[in-house]
This record gives structure tokens, C-alpha cells and sequence, in this order.
């Protein structure tokens, strides 16, 4: 193994600027003359705005404009959009209300966009923002998800607030399953709403350059290039070619950075307006307000079994909440992100799901790490403990019993799971959690009074998200292959330009590793190029955990182009046949000889072009390549959450966790292993901690990291790691991918091990210890049994 | 405007700011040192942590005003001559960071922990220690790991330092 190549632990090249201070955050960029912007959002969840006074905050100082809907319409800029259409069961499209950027005669939730303010200082726009007066005429709000049927619409285009009734998988055949089963397990329950809470704000900053009749906007993206599509063609700012979008260094996204929000549309939209850059920061209320949240779903679950304890069918309704807006990717998220994956690691032959998308007055829902299959992962997961724990079968046995063996495996429901091995997974992680200590840790936690309970989550989730054929016939709006560039300069040294985005997952790293492993070069000859639509010519950005997957195989198709080509080269200047040319270990030798030439004398000569005519052959060395796998693919494993419960106060504590992964190749382990954890964090957060409320006149009463709980270091425990090895069939690579796993894991797994300490299964996320104590109170004659 | 005065990173700086200046905002705007972040509007978050005469304070809480004649560290000024920080370089050795928004306010603040707790840190104490910085990325696991060493690697590299504990 080459000491920078794939499957090396390397340490990362980006952190030289970000443990120095020397990160350039979106907030970090300043042009010279900027304005700053401020929002008026509303205090009311539902309102009819019956008029905008903006007299009082134009004369405060250093107030320069203040911009309401009327002069976006009159601007002629688009809504945004939401990029992906669903089908309802009666086949009618999903019903998608006009999203304006800035209201236009109604706000639908607290936070929604009414105004903004742009002055010489970002305190004086939010001075100036307070003295805008708006006349409010409030409407009833509806936040409840269960409870939209009858209440006042949100949008006039959907009066009963449903945007879609869809559904996946065969009913017939799954009721027919039903009717048959020994036995039953049903399970009500909400996947708790979320807010995603990246620690770097969104911020943008938009430039107009009136030389050129060009923009710039700065801001915090994961997905640059589809932020430009959707900023030129569908809200009409400029054609594509006139703005360029750039993300800097990117302080983390977990999805809530994919979509285009309305503050980065009006704040390149000013820039022209003003004629001066225009710059936006939220502060942490703001992004409670406004982000994008994730999950919150009201589910009903089931699953029915044979009296040999296989299953045989699995029944699912779930409404989700979209919020007040579809946000860009809203709609796949409780559908196809979701219902696809509730065949779990199972052999289920008959499921049924339907999904109910409601709108309410509350933030627009979206993806969150993870998207569609934590959720479905927790119907599984949970239903699978419950049904073992009911016909008094052991949980692992029971699993093993079900798991599917036979691999290519086609489910009920759209999936083919392409490879995987899911028992080694389970006997590597009951090893690593030494399961067999653990009746005698349960023992001693007895004896000082503890609860001592063990939950497992044997998960799968379908990444990559792609083929592009293949969503575009679910209903994607966007193909969802990647693209990369790789450029070698004259003397060797590599620029690698690549549509994928990181913030956070060390790309510069990995995909380094990964041009050194091709070409034989050292990582340090290797830049990585992204974020920015003028360097880089087009690309999808990262989420799905799809940059390893789909971003990585671009790359390696764009490498062997210029080996192709470097062996041409090679050929001339050896005066060889092409054909007896070998590439190896960074050299091109003839074969059976030891003739040959570095990789970086071949870029010299590919520049210098002496060798050959032009006629023969181009001068240069520069590749580039599309690339759209063949299939999602199906990373898989084990987590194993055994906690310990305190039964005077309710507190749970998390004493061990255990993971065995699956994701195909690994490229760089310590990176891998970083993402595990912190996946498993965010899960555990939802499992024990994190959950955003309205009230119910709509107010988020949950709007700060002192009213929603962030897991912190003294909530957590360390983590034990472990991998499994089914390469991927479907890349290059055999990569899988691993940015959501531990999010989509966790909060199953954690739940089942409260239950399982409790000995009764009514708890629900987040587990909190009030939570938890309330249920002990339930429950008197367990605890004197204990 | 008042003007304010103070030794930042060792330089004497100056300027005239609103009153309701906080220091965090006086630092990335007036300084452009944008190496200080802000993460959060409640004093919980503390990307902002930076060394105020010595001791670790969260700048977004802070009134610059009040820090009048003052000496502030930031992660700017923690290299020295070009070498790291031990600190810092244990949380590149350690991947104690991902997208790197936390990691300023993390590092300071772990340079004030083995200030205030020693060279000899345990996980419990680390984690209790970081009550108050949140990051969203690394579940914890090697940031605690990246003090722990950090820690160890101040003490080896500045035994004066240590005796003096
Ligand atoms: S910004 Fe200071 S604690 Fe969050
Ligand atoms: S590294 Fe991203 S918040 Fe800590």
C-alpha cells in the first residue's frame, strides 16, 4: 500500500488553515463597500399582511433600502422551488404552494420572510428591521401534523393541507399477509422533529459587478452549481453564465446547506438593486427559525410474522410534516428517501407504506443526515425488538432468522440490494460489545440500584443517490451523476476539480489519497478544487453520502483518461508500441525492459509536445469525465447501545457503543471512523435529547441552545469502531459510503435499550429523563421486582 | 464612538466603536481576525472562546468596551514562530475536527482546561470541562482524545510551565 493511498490513515491537509484561524467561512469574506441585511420575519405563524410601513426604518440611520415582495415581483424574480414531484395515489401531482422569498400577502410560519432592511451596519439594519411596521391580520394556525384535515389551508392549493397521499409496494399482497400471520406486532409512535443546527450560521454575501453585468454570491452551500441552476433558471436572477456562486469553507451542513433558501436569493438580488455588496449573517435564532428542520413524522407501524417467527409482511402509514413551504428536496424525503428502505436488512415478501405530506404553519421540513432513512430505519428497527421481545424470541437470533442471505436481493419496494453480509456484521459487533458480559453488567448494575438495558440497530440505507435515470423516474427534477476534472500541470502536480462539496468530510484529503494512488504521486503534488462554479464546470455537490461513491468514481474515470493518454505520450518518447506500454507505481515503462519515465516526465513531454505532431496527438494533459453508477448503494451494519438508568432521576447513561460498518472500500479509515462518530452523536441527540416544539399557536419555543438540548461531550461516550468488508459492486471503487450511517443507527438502537432496560416499551424520542422518569412512574411493580 | 484600546495577539491595537461593540465583533470586523467565530446568540456554543489576561472568556459576551487596556489571545496568535501550538497540532494528529467551524473556540478552550486542571487529563474531566462548546461534527470522541494528548504534549514541551502548576 502506497503511505498516501487508499486505505491509508493520512492526516488531513485542509486542517492547517482551521486549527490556525485561517478558515475562509462564508462570513470571513468581506468586499470592499458591502451593505448588510437584516429580515423582518414574522411573529405570527399565519397572517394576512394587509400592509408594510417602511417609513419609519427608511429614516434610521445608515438605512438604505428596505425591500418587500412588491419589488421582487416587480423585479420579475421567481419563487423557489421544490425540485422533486410526487404522485398521489390517485395519481393527481403533489400540490406545491407559491414559495416566495420575500411574503407576498400572507406568512405562513414564525421566522417566514416579510421584509429586509439593508444598511451601512448590521446593527443598524437590525435596529432599522424593528421599525418596520406590518400590518398583521392573524389567521388560525395549524401545527399539529395529525391534525391538518379541517383546519385553515396554509395554501389555497391545497384546502385539506395535504400536498400528497402517495403510496409504495403491493396492498393486496400485504393485507393477504396480514390475514395470514400467527401473530402481529403494531407500534404508534413520532419520529421527533429536529433542527439540523450546523455550527456555522447560513450566511450569504451577494455582489453585482455592473461592468460586466455579472454576480457573485458567497454562501454557505453544499451544493453550489444546483444553487446556480435554481437561482438562474427558475427565480431568474441571471443566465447561468452572468452569476457565479461560490462556497467557501463550509462549517458544516448535514443536509440543511443543500437547499436554496430565500436570504441568499434576496441578498444577490439587492446587491444589483443597492449597487453594493450585500451581506447576511444568521445569527443562531435565526437558523432556528429558518433553517430547514428534519424528520417529524406520525407514524403507524406493523409487522406481521409466521408462527415460526419469519416475517411475512410489514404495514406502514406516516404523515409527514413538510411545514409551511415544500423546501427544494421536501417532497423525495418522506417518500422515496424513506418507504424504499423499510425492507431493512430483512427478507420481508410483502410491504405496503403510505405517506401523507401536510403542510402546517411551521418551518419548511427537509432533509436532515440521514433523510427518509433514519426514519424508516426506526419503523424497522423498533418494530423487528418489539416482535422479538413479544413472541419471546432472542433479538439477535430473531434477526439472523429474517436476515436477507441471498444477494443480488430484490425487495418489495424499488430496492436491489447489490452486495453485503449481514450476520458477519452481527457476530463482529456482539464480539466487540462482549454481548456475553453483559447479564453480569446488568447484575451489578441491579445491585447499586441501576437499570442496565441493551438496544441493537442492524440498519441499511441506500446512498449515492443515483443512477440519474433512475430518479428521474421517480420524479427527481435534476440528474444525480458527478463530474470531475484533473488537470497535471507541466511538472507533475495535480489540480483535481471535482463537483462534489466538503464541509467537514476532508475531501482534500481522501481525494488526494486517491490521485496518489492512481498516479503515484504524494498526496502534497494533489489539490482539490471545489466550491466555486468558475473553477469547477458543473457538479451535484454532497449529501446522500454520495461524494465517495458517485464524486470518487467521476475521478477515477477523468485518471484513467489521462493514463490513456499519458501512455500515448509514453509511447512516443520511448519509441514504443502504445500497446507495450505499462503504467505502474507512477512509472510508464516499456514491458520487458527497463526503459520507462516517470509520470511527471510524461506531463512534461505531454506539454512540450516535441515528440509527436500535432496531427498525431493533442499537446497537454487534462481529463474530464461524467460519471452515473449503475445502482444506489447499500452500506450496512450493527450498532449496539447498552446504557444504564438511573430510576430516581431518569437519566440515562450511555456506558458502551459498539459499531460494525459496512462501507465497502475505505479510502482513509480515520476519516471514516470521524464521521461514525459523529453520525452516532447526532442520532443519540435525537434518541435522548433533541426535539423542536411549537406551541400551539405556532411559536417555536424551542429557539435556542438553552431551550433545545445539543448533545454535549459530557452526554456522550467514546465509541467502539469496528468495520466489515463487502465491496461495492456498483463504482469503481467498491465504496459505499458513510456520512449518515451513524445518524440513521442510533436513535433505534438507543431506544430499544431504554425499553429494554424498563421492561416495557411506551418511551418516546427524546428520551429525556423526565421522559424516562414519568414512564418509570408508570410502572411501580417492575421497579420492586428489579 | 468611544475608543477602545487593548494588546491583541501582542500587537496594541485601537479604534473607535459603538459602545455595544462585543469584543468577538470587534475582533473579526475591526481586526479582521476572522479566525474567532460566532456560533450561537446565548453564550452556549463557544466557538468564540478566547483568552482575556489569561483566562478563557466567550467574546460574544463580552463588551469590548470593558476590555479597555486588556491582553486577548486568539487562535491567531497561538503558533509561535511558525511552529504550532502542541495543542493544535494534537488535534490535526487526533482528527479532533471536521468542518472546523468549533475548532478555534475548542483549541483555546482546551488550552485553558490544562491551565486551570493540569497536564494529566481523564475523559470525564475533559468532557465536564466542555460544558460549553458544542460541536456538531465530531461526536466528541477525538476531540477528547486530542486534549488528552494536547495536554500531555504541553507538559513534555514546557516543563517551567508545569513545575509552576
Ligand atoms: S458564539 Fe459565543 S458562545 Fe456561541
Ligand atoms: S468540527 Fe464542525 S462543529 Fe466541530
Amino acid at each position: 500500500m502506497n503511505a498516501t493511498g487508499i486505505g491509508a490513515a493520512v492526516r488531513r491537509k485542509e486542517d492547517q488553515r482551521f486549527i490556525t484561524g485561517k478558515g475562509q467561512y462564508t462570513d470571513d469574506v468581506n468586499r470592499a463597500g458591502q451593505a448588510y441585511a437584516a429580515f423582518v420575519r414574522s411573529p405570527h405563524a399565519h397572517a394576512e399582511i394587509r400592509g408594510i410601513d417602511t417609513s419609519a426604518a427608511l429614516a434610521m440611520p445608515g438605512v438604505i433600502a428596505v425591500l418587500t415582495g412588491a419589488d421582487l415581483a416587480a423585479d420579475k424574480i421567481g419563487g423557489l422551488i421544490c425540485g422533486w414531484m410526487i404522485h398521489s395515489k390517485d395519481g393527481s401531482p403533489m400540490k406545491a404552494g407559491a414559495h416566495p422569498a420575500l411574503a407576498q400577502g400572507k406568512v405562513r410560519y414564525v421566522g417566514d420572510h416579510v421584509a429586509v432592511v439593508i444598511a451601512e451596519t448590521a446593527l443598524q439594519a437590525r435596529d432599522a428591521a424593528e421599525a418596520v411596521s406590518v400590518d398583521y391580520n392573524v389567521l388560525p394556525a395549524v401545527v399539529d401534523p395529525a391534525k391538518v384535515k379541517g383546519a385553515t389551508a396554509v395554501h389555497d392549493v391545497a384546502p385539506d393541507n395535504t400536498v400528497f397521499s402517495w403510496q409504495l409496494g403491493d396492498k393486496a399482497g400485504t393485507d393477504a399477509a396480514f390475514a395470514s400471520a400467527a401473530h402481529v406486532t403494531r407500534l404508534d409512535f413520532i419520529n421527533n422533529r429536529l433542527v439540523p443546527n450546523a455550527i456555522e450560521p447560513r450566511a450569504a454575501v451577494g455582489d453585482y459587478d455592473a461592468g460586466t453585468d455579472s454576480f457573485t454570491l458567497y454562501t454557505t452551500s453544499q451544493n453550489p452549481h444546483v444553487a446556480r441552476l435554481v437561482l438562474s433558471a427558475f427565480i431568474g436572477i441571471a443566465p447561468e453564465n452572468k452569476l457565479r456562486v461560490i462556497a467557501p469553507d463550509v462549517g458544516g451542513g448535514f443536509g440543511s446547506k443543500i437547499f436554496i433558501y430565500a436570504e441568499e436569493t434576496v441578498c444577490v438580488w439587492a446587491a444589483k438593486r443597492v449597487g453594493r455588496p450585500v451581506k447576511w449573517t444568521a445569527d443562531r435564532t435565526e437558523a432556528f427559525l429558518a433553517d430547514a428542520h428534519g424528520r417529524d413524522h406520525v407514524t403507524r407501524a406493523e409487522l406481521a410474522l409466521d408462527a415460526k417467527g419469519k416475517m411475512l409482511g410489514l404495514r406502514v402509514h406516516t404523515i409527514a410534516n413538510l411545514g409551511a413551504y415544500l423546501s427544494t428536496f421536501s417532497s423525495s424525503v418522506p417518500t422515496y428517501l424513506y418507504a424504499p428502505l423499510l425492507s431493512g436488512q430483512y427478507d420481508i415478501p410483502a410491504i405496503y407504506a403510505e405517506v401523507d405530506g401536510v403542510y402546517t404553519n411551521t418551518a419548511p421540513v427537509d432533509a436532515y443526515r440521514g433523510a427518509g432513512r433514519p426514519e424508516a430505519t426506526f419503523v424497522v428497527e423498533r418494530l423487528v425488538e418489539v416482535a422479538a421481545r413479544e413472541i419471546g424470541s432472542d433479538p439477535v437470533a430473531f434477526r439472523k432468522k429474517n436476515f436477507v442471505s441471498k444477494f443480488p436481493h430484490q425487495t418489495p419496494v424499488i430496492m436491489n440490494y447489490d452486495v453485503g453480509n449481514y450476520p458477519a456484521a452481527m457476530d463482529k459487533a456482539l464480539e466487540l460489545a462482549d454481548y456475553k458480559g453483559f447479564a453480569r453488567r446488568k447484575r451489578e448494575s441491579a445491585k447499586a440500584g441501576k437499570l442496565r438495558g441493551l438496544g441493537f440497530s442492524a440498519y441499511i440505507e441506500a446512498c449515492g443517490i443515483a443512477p440519474s435515470q433512475a430518479v428521474g423516474s421517480l420524479g427527481a427534477g435534476v440528474g444525480l451523476w458527478e463530474s470531475a476534472e484533473v488537470r497535471v500541470n507541466p511538472t507533475g502536480s495535480v489540480e483535481v476539480l471535482t463537483g462534489s462539496h466538503s464541509h467537514g468530510q476532508g475531501h482534500e484529503t481522501t481525494f488526494a489519497q486517491l490521485v496518489s494512488d492512481r498516479l503515484g504521486i504524494g498526496i502534497d503534488q494533489v489539490s482539490v478544487v471545489h466550491g466555486d462554479t468558475d473553477k469547477v464546470q458543473f457538479g451535484m455537490g454532497t449529501y446522500g453520502s454520495r461524494s465517495g461513491a458517485v464524486g470518487m468514481s467521476a475521478i477515477v474515470k477523468a485518471l484513467d483518461k489521462v493514463i490513456a493518454k499519458g501512455r500515448k505520450v509514453a509511447a512516443y518518447v520511448l519509441e514504443a508500441a502504445e500497446s507495450d506500454i505499462e503504467f505502474k507505481d507512477g512509472r510508464f515503462t516499456v514491458a520487458g525492459t527497463d526503459k520507462g519515465l516517470a509520470f511527471g516526465e510524461v506531463a512534461l513531454q505531454a506539454y512540450i509536445a516535441h515528440k509527436f505532431s500535432g496531427q498525431e496527438l493533442e499537446p497537454g494533459l487534462k481529463e474530464g469525465a461524467f460519471y452515473d453508477p449503475t445502482n444506489f448503494t447499500f452500506p450496512a451494519g450493527v450498532h449496539i447501545c447498552e446504557l444504564e438508568i438511573d430510576p430516581d432521576t431518569g437519566v440515562a447513561r450511555i456506558d458502551r457503543w459498539t459499531a460494525v460498518d459496512d462501507f465497502g472500500t475505505v479510502i482513509n479509515p480515520m476519516i471514516v471512523e470521524g464521521q461514525v462518530h459523529g453520525g452516532i452523536a447526532q442520532g443519540v441527540g435525537q434518541a435522548l435529547l433533541e426535539g423542536a416544539h411549537y406551541d400551539d399557536e405556532g411559536q417555536l419555543v424551542t429557539a435556542s441552545f438553552m431551550d433545545y438540548a445539543m448533545p454535549r461531550a459530557g452526554d456522550l461516550p467514546s465509541y467502539t469502531v469496528g468495520m466489515t468488508v463487502t465491496p461495492c459492486p456498483s463504482n469503481p471503487l467498491g465504496i459505499k459510503g458513510c456520512g449518515e450511517a451513524g445518524a440513521i443507527a442510533a436513535p433505534p438502537a438507543v431506544i430499544n435499550a431504554i425499553t429494554d432496560a424498563l421492561g416495557h416499551e411506551h418511551v418516546a424520542m427524546p428520551a429525556t429523563s423526565q421522559e424516562i422518569w414519568r414512564a418509570l412512574q408508570r410502572m411501580p411493580t417492575q421497579m420492586a421486582a428489579e | 464612538m468611544t475608543t477602545v484600546s487593548m494588546t491583541v495577539n501582542g500587537k496594541a491595537v485601537s479604534a473607535d466603536i459603538e459602545p455595544r461593540t462585543l469584543l468577538v465583533q470587534f475582533l473579526r470586523e475591526n481586526l479582521r481576525l476572522t479566525g474567532t467565530h460566532v456560533g450561537c446568540d446565548t453564550s452556549q456554543c463557544g466557538a468564540c472562546v478566547v483568552h482575556l489576561d489569561g483566562q478563557a472568556v466567550k467574546s460574544c459576551t463580552v463588551l469590548a468596551l470593558s476590555c479597555d487596556g486588556a491582553t486577548v489571545g486568539t487562535i491567531e496568535g497561538l503558533a509561535s514562530d511558525g511552529a504550532l501550538h502542541p495543542m493544535q497540532e494534537a488535534f490535526r494528529e487526533h482528527h479532533g475536527l471536521q468542518c472546523g467551524f468549533c475548532t478555534p473556540g475548542m483549541i483555546m478552550s482546551a488550552v485553558d482546561i490544562v491551565a486551570r486542571c493540569g497536564h494529566h487529563l481523564d475523559e470525564q474531566t475533559i468532557r465536564e470541562e466542555l460544558e460549553g462548546n458544542i460541536c456538531r461534527c465530531t461526536g466528541y470522541h477525538n476531540i477528547v482524545k486530542a486534549i488528552a494528548a494536547g495536554a500531555e504534549a504541553m507538559g513534555a514541551s514546557s516543563p517551567m510551565q508545569h513545575a509552576a502548576e
